[in-house]
């Protein structure tokens, strides 16, 4: 390894000699005025690495001539976990409390599109029940417009609109309760899991998910009627940040952004999984390749999303009752959850069946839950439709317990690449509009 | 350890592939013990279990696969069988191992015959099998065509003595931080890269944090008096 790397995140200008100023915020005159006594003709602005409009830790190399950008940087890391490692010292059921907590935002579709992969690998992917199906749909759904809704929602707060962001998080705390009564939990649910869903869905939760659909789609409206008609909304969006379809495919743009410029690329539609083909939902793309268009492709997402989950829930009422997770009890969780006295826990009835009438069911419910499932050796790639983008996932495994290597293609990490060629010849403020419209997490970016 | 080699039961070739030896590709790893190698109660320490990969696919592959790998050799002519080492297909994943010396031409093949399309490389998936000698260090590269609606992989094995693997950025150019986050998180170096820099961890980090001799760094938890070692000092099930 006599290979020197060169410096990613180093000084961006190697001159000791160069001025430097720090500014947190307030007025900038006294800086600017200062430069320009200086007679500096070339600026470079650090942004970050805490800077608010960056969707969490991300830092921005920019050099600018007055007010435009001349060439831009992006620095990550600052949010790196190491979550792909770990994954390979925990069972493959546990690898979904990790995945989830990569695009926090975004947290059931890496669990959905691991568990695809993983099942894929069993050979199990055709055992997986219906019902767990449209949980899954339902639930990759509910993620997708939670995601929209951040996205468009700190979009709006980046430029100065605290409306905007607030209305969007009051729809998605709606999208949370249906979550949080299915799953137990808001965020970083680990509700899917190999083989199926972690539980089924309570008693009445049909009629949660209808009375949360026209709470969102209302809000929605409120959202497009704040932005979409705007002036000063047009004025900050409309021809801003452009990447055409040549760029996109350059740079492998997907979600979004690459339907922005022209091409209908939805993996729910060209590789459909968990029964997508059988549902009724459209594709909304644009040939417009900016800002403004991104922002319209995800709200009008957004109401195709509520469409799937309107058909989920007429789902859900026709297979009440059917089961959640595989036959293969090798495979499956042992146990389900219920709501106690004292919260969640164990269900009681199996518990008593442990406990007090089989050693046999003990003993397998030991095992399953500490050892975990054998996984046959081989490699997959899964892929879906996250709300970002592609997101994949390249698991192998030796045969094991445990994956041998996992690796998640976040569609975030490989979409910020474009920041340079959204930024460059732009003005500043429209660096913080690019960024928002890329609608990275840097969770998901750094894992 | 004569004994031991008895106990095996499985018949596979100790010590990772036979030279000529097509049906086994990848070591992926060699197991001891029936638990992990730390504190196995069973007594059953000498096992030894080699556990491979699923080995090379003979014709016909089978869906799309034979067309694509027969335009591939069309477009490669005399460089084929040199080129395409192998050809796996495997859960319905077609995976063609390449020879480094010609992965840009494959790649470049892929990307503009018009019967392969495969417009958008995934990125690079690093894998570290120290076992498999010679051959430890694996660049996996999911291609989708978009055109076609289809998925391969492109595999490429290298030493750790000499992990050297031809950068396709200038072919893909989305493949930009997805080999330096190999590069930073295995150490193979992408000859041709624009700027391989370490992007995930720090500039001046030592070593390659996802190869597998490389500790997870954990550090062992105390409750009530007893000591809960971190996960990678766990004993372990496999």
């Amino acid at each position: 390894m006599t290979q020197t790397a060169p410096h990613a995140t180093g000084a961006f200008v190697e001159d000791p000699d160069a001025p430097e100023y720090s500014a947190y915020g307030g007025d900038w005159s006294e800086i600017a005025d200062e430069a320009e006594r200086l007679g500096q003709q070339r600026i470079v602005v650090n942004m970050g690495p805490q800077h608010p409009s960056t969707h969490g830790v991300l830092r921005v190399m920019l050099e600018i001539e007055g007010e435009t950008v001349t060439e831009t940087r992006a620095g990550i890391g600052y949010l790196h976990t190491g979550i792909e490692k770990n994954m390979e010292y925990r069972t493959w059921t546990q690898g979904v409390t990790f995945c989830t907590r990569m695009d926090y935002v975004a947290s059931m579709s890496q669990e959905l599109v691991y568990c695809l992969g993983v099942e894929k690998l069993l050979g199990i992917t055709d055992d997986v029940p219906e019902r767990a199906n449209v949980l899954r749909v339902l639930m990759a759904e509910l993620t997708r417009i939670g995601s929209h809704l951040v996205a468009v929602g700190t979009g709006g707060n980046e430029m100065g609109a605290t409306t905007v962001m607030t209305t969007a998080f009051v729809a998605r705390e709606d999208t949370f309760r249906v979550i949080e009564m299915i799953s137990g939990l808001r965020t970083n649910n680990a509700y899917i899991r190999p083989g199926g869903v972690a539980q089924d869905a309570p008693e009445g939760a049909v009629q949660a998910i209808r009375d949360m659909i026209p709470k969102v789609r209302q809000k929605l409206d409120e959202l497009a009627d704040l932005q979409l008609e705007n002036p000063i909304f047009k004025g900050r969006l409309k021809g801003v940040a452009n990447l055409d379809l040549a760029g996109c495919m350059a740079l492998g743009i997907t979600g979004p952004i690459l339907r922005s410029a022209g091409l209908p690329y939805d993996l729910r539609k060209s590789d459909p999984y968990c029964g997508y083909e059988t549902y009724d939902f459209q594709v909304p793309t644009s040939t417009d390749g900016d800002a403004y268009s991104r922002v319209v492709l995800r709200m009008e997402e957004c109401y195709e999303s509520l469409k799937i989950v309107e058909q989920c829930a007429d789902r859900l009422e026709a297979s009440e009752g059917e089961p959640v997770m595989v036959a293969d009890k090798k495979v499956a969780w042992p146990a389900q959850l219920s709501v106690g006295s004292d919260g969640q826990g164990n269900s009681l009835d199996h518990i008593r069946h442990i406990m007090g009438e089989s050693m046999e069911a003990l003993i397998h419910h030991f095992k399953l839950v500490t050892e975990g499932f054998k996984v046959p050796a081989g490699q997959v790639y899964s892929a879906i439709e996250g709300p970002k983008g592609l997101l994949g996932v390249h698991l192998v495994s030796d045969g094991g317990t445990k994956p041998w290597r996992a690796h998640f293609r976040d569609p975030g990490f490989n979409n910020l690449q474009a920041l340079g060629i959204l930024t460059e010849g732009g003005q500043v403020a429209d660096v913080v509009v690019a960024i928002a419209t890329i609608d990275m997490v840097l969770g998901g970016v750094d894992r | 350890m004569s004994d031991s080699q008895d106990l095996t039961g499985t018949g596979a070739p100790q010590g990772g592939p036979q030279p000529g030896d097509r049906d086994q590709i990848t070591l992926i790893n060699v197991r001891q013990g029936s638990f992990g190698a730390l504190g196995d109660t069973s007594g059953f320490d000498g096992l030894t279990k080699p556990v491979q990969m699923p080995g090379a696919s003979e014709r016909p592959y089978g869906e799309w696969f034979d067309g694509v790998v027969d335009v591939l050799e069309e477009l490669l002519g005399d460089k084929a069988a040199e080129a395409i080492q192998h050809v796996v297909v495997d859960r319905g994943e077609l995976t063609l191992h390449i020879a480094r010396e010609h992965l840009l031409e494959v790649a470049q093949h892929l990307r503009d015959d018009q019967d392969l399309r495969f417009e958008m490389c995934l990125g690079v998936s690093g894998v570290h099998y120290p076992a498999d000698a010679g051959r430890e260090l694996h660049a996996v590269y999911p291609m989708q065509s978009i055109t076609h609606n289809r998925r391969l992989r492109l595999e490429v094995a290298v030493s750790e003595e000499d992990p050297h693997v031809p950068s396709i950025v200038s072919v893909y150019p989305m493949n930009n931080w997805h080999e330096r986050e190999t590069w930073d998180f295995f150490g193979i170096v992408f000859d041709g890269h624009p700027s391989l820099a370490r992007i995930e961890m720090p500039d001046d980090w030592v070593g390659h944090p996802q190869r597998k001799d490389y500790p997870l760094g954990g550090i062992p938890v105390e409750y009530k008096g007893a000591e809960i070692p971190s996960p990678d000092n766990r004993r372990q099930y496999r």
